[in-house]
């Protein structure tokens, strides 16, 4: 009763600014209204017929697919090596991955400032798909690990038995077992990019403008609907990829619940 | 296939890829970051390598110490609301189906990966008096006419603590979800109602996981560097905010590095914390 009530209040709070966001995209004028006066998708419209909303759209999903290109692409190999080889001082190399996550964003971010501009790199938007791909590397390593430790060292002890090389082996066993890892891996660097603000900030923030420095920029000039309409696109962006992750294996397992079988 | 120790260079060379890319562009950047903490400011242009203390000695001022303060006070009074719900919120969905579980894990994972922006922008809208919970007050005529709750140090708190919500129940889900259910059967069966259970038994099972979890979204907390600025007012900024204001607006880069360096030491001993936390919770 009480744990029933307590979760309802709770997804309430959840909703509740969601909720307004999503009544005021729909707004037919453009003001600031709930509950919304008529009905009109013109603002979501707007997302792609304006320029500068459209360009800072393609930005940010450039910028999360490369990102998260980036951070699968150290992951891999890195759980692989921790995975398969006995190296205590490969753990070094482990917390140099985790770190990011741990430290306050604005440190990591900062550091990213620093760096581009002493090397005169400052302003390159490739420099910010290195910045992010670095920050979410976490992501993909986390999954990746747990992926690697539900693989049955028999199976690849038998593969190499066979005959298969360690390519062999990676290609054809591995592989397969760790792709809905590796997917989302990818899958939550894809979404924590497309709305990581201060990091992309502090490394292209003048030169170029991604969803989020877009919607902040924007709201020192006062509020607009299609700010509205773009919050609504991230949440369901975000909705989609998480119901992704859980389709195609064991969200509870990869939360840190005890596998299926053990319940 | 066993672990194996790696001799060969064909063995170290998956490796190589993932710790050049980590040495080159984390170690590095923050390397480079504490050694600008200790250059000196140029007007007009970034910072001359130098080795003074001064951007440290700025420390030493009244409002330096009072947005220090400000910033430990709030963190900690989010993470402790946090873990407050969180605890017997997770330890409910730990017990919920399969298919309720999941729906749960997906709304809480959408909530916390919401860009800053968006939740500022979303509780702006939810505090503003024309689109704004006022107005619904109003129409239930428990309110005379509608307000603005924002800015305000409510608006923060209340905006802080959605952002830190959904991180403090999956920090402490994996525990949860592996308490031994017999521990509350068993007082069940003693005749205890499901709250004394919970209160006698759940929560002081979990001591070391509440206390380590209120560390972690202290840390989180911490990090939080938009939600003062959009729903708060100046005297409301914590340092994180000033970190982005002075190495954005002022363009002062050795201050704003030497600030970073003090919150990556509160947030190391933090964390050295948890782990002791643990370390204890393992030797029982």
């Amino acid at each position: 009763m009480i744990a029933r009530g307590l979760q309802i209040l709770v997804a309430l709070f959840l909703a509740a600014p969601l909720a307004v966001v999503l009544g005021v995209s729909v707004n037919e004028k453009q003001s600031l209204t709930f509950p919304p006066e008529g009905f009109s998708l013109a603002w979501y419209a707007q997302i792609f017929a304006d320029d500068g909303w459209r360009a800072a759209l393609i930005n940010s999903i450039l910028l999360a697919a490369s990102a998260a290109t980036i951070a699968t692409s150290i992951a891999l190999p890195l759980a692989w090596f921790l995975w398969r080889r006995i190296a205590p001082w490969a753990r070094l190399v482990q917390g140099l991955g985790l770190a990011p996550f741990i430290l306050p964003p604005v440190i990591t971010a900062l550091g990213f400032l620093t760096f581009w501009a002493t090397a005169g790199l400052y302003g390159q938007a490739w420099t910010a798909a290195v910045s992010h791909g670095i920050f979410f590397t976490t992501l993909p390593l986390v999954t990746l690990t747990l992926g690697f430790s539900t693989i049955d060292r028999s199976l690849t002890e038998a593969a190499a038995t066979m005959g298969a090389t360690g390519g062999q082996v990676f290609r054809t066993v591995i592989l397969p077992l760790i792709r809905p890892y590796l997917i989302s891996g990818f899958a939550f660097a894809f979404v924590l990019s497309l709305n990581e603000y201060i990091v992309a900030y502090m490394t292209v923030g003048f030169v170029m403008e991604t969803l989020p420095i877009k919607i902040f920029n924007a709201l020192r000039y006062g509020y607009t609907p299609t700010m509205a309409a773009v919050s609504v696109l991230f949440v369901a962006v975000a909705a989609a990829a998480f119901g992704l992750i859980a389709w195609l294996g064991d969200l509870p397992r990869l939360m840190g619940a005890p596998a299926e079988e053990d319940r | 296939m066993k672990p194996e120790r790696p001799r060969t260079a064909a063995d170290f060379a998956p490796i190589a890829y993932p710790a050049a890319m980590l040495l080159v562009f984390f170690a590095i950047p923050f390397a480079t970051m504490i050694a600008v903490s200790f250059f000196q400011r140029e007007a007009g242009a970034f910072y001359t390598p130098a080795f003074v203390f001064d951007n440290y000695a700025r420390f030493a001022s009244a409002f330096f110490a009072k947005v220090l303060g400000f910033s430990l006070g709030l963190a900690l009074l989010v993470a402790a609301i946090c873990v407050a719900v969180a605890f017997p919120l997770a330890h409910g969905i730990a017990r919920l189906g399969r298919r309720a579980q999941v729906a749960w894990l997906i709304a809480l994972l959408s909530v916390l990966s919401l860009s800053e922006v968006i939740i500022g922008f979303a509780w702006s809208t939810l505090f503003s008096r024309t689109a704004g919970i006022t107005n619904l007050l109003v129409a239930l005529g428990m309110m005379e006419r509608a307000q603005a709750l924002t800015p305000g140090f409510g608006a923060v708190l209340t905006g802080m603590v959605y952002q830190a919500l959904p991180y403090a129940v999956l920090v402490l889900y994996p525990a949860l979800a592996r308490l031994d259910p017999s521990l509350t059967e068993a007082a069940r069966s003693m005749g205890a109602s499901p709250a004394r259970a919970f209160a006698t038994v759940v929560v002081p099972a979990c001591r070391n996981t509440i206390d380590a979890s209120l560390v972690m979204v202290f840390v989180f907390a911490l990090g939080s560097y938009l939600l003062p600025q959009i729903l708060g007012r100046p005297s409301h900024w914590t340092l994180s905010v000033l970190i982005t204001d002075q190495a954005i607006y002022q363009s002062n880069m050795p201050f704003a590095a030497a600030m970073a360096v003090l919150l990556v030491l509160v947030t190391l001993s933090l964390v050295a914390l948890v782990t002791l936390i643990g370390r204890r919770e393992g030797a029982q």
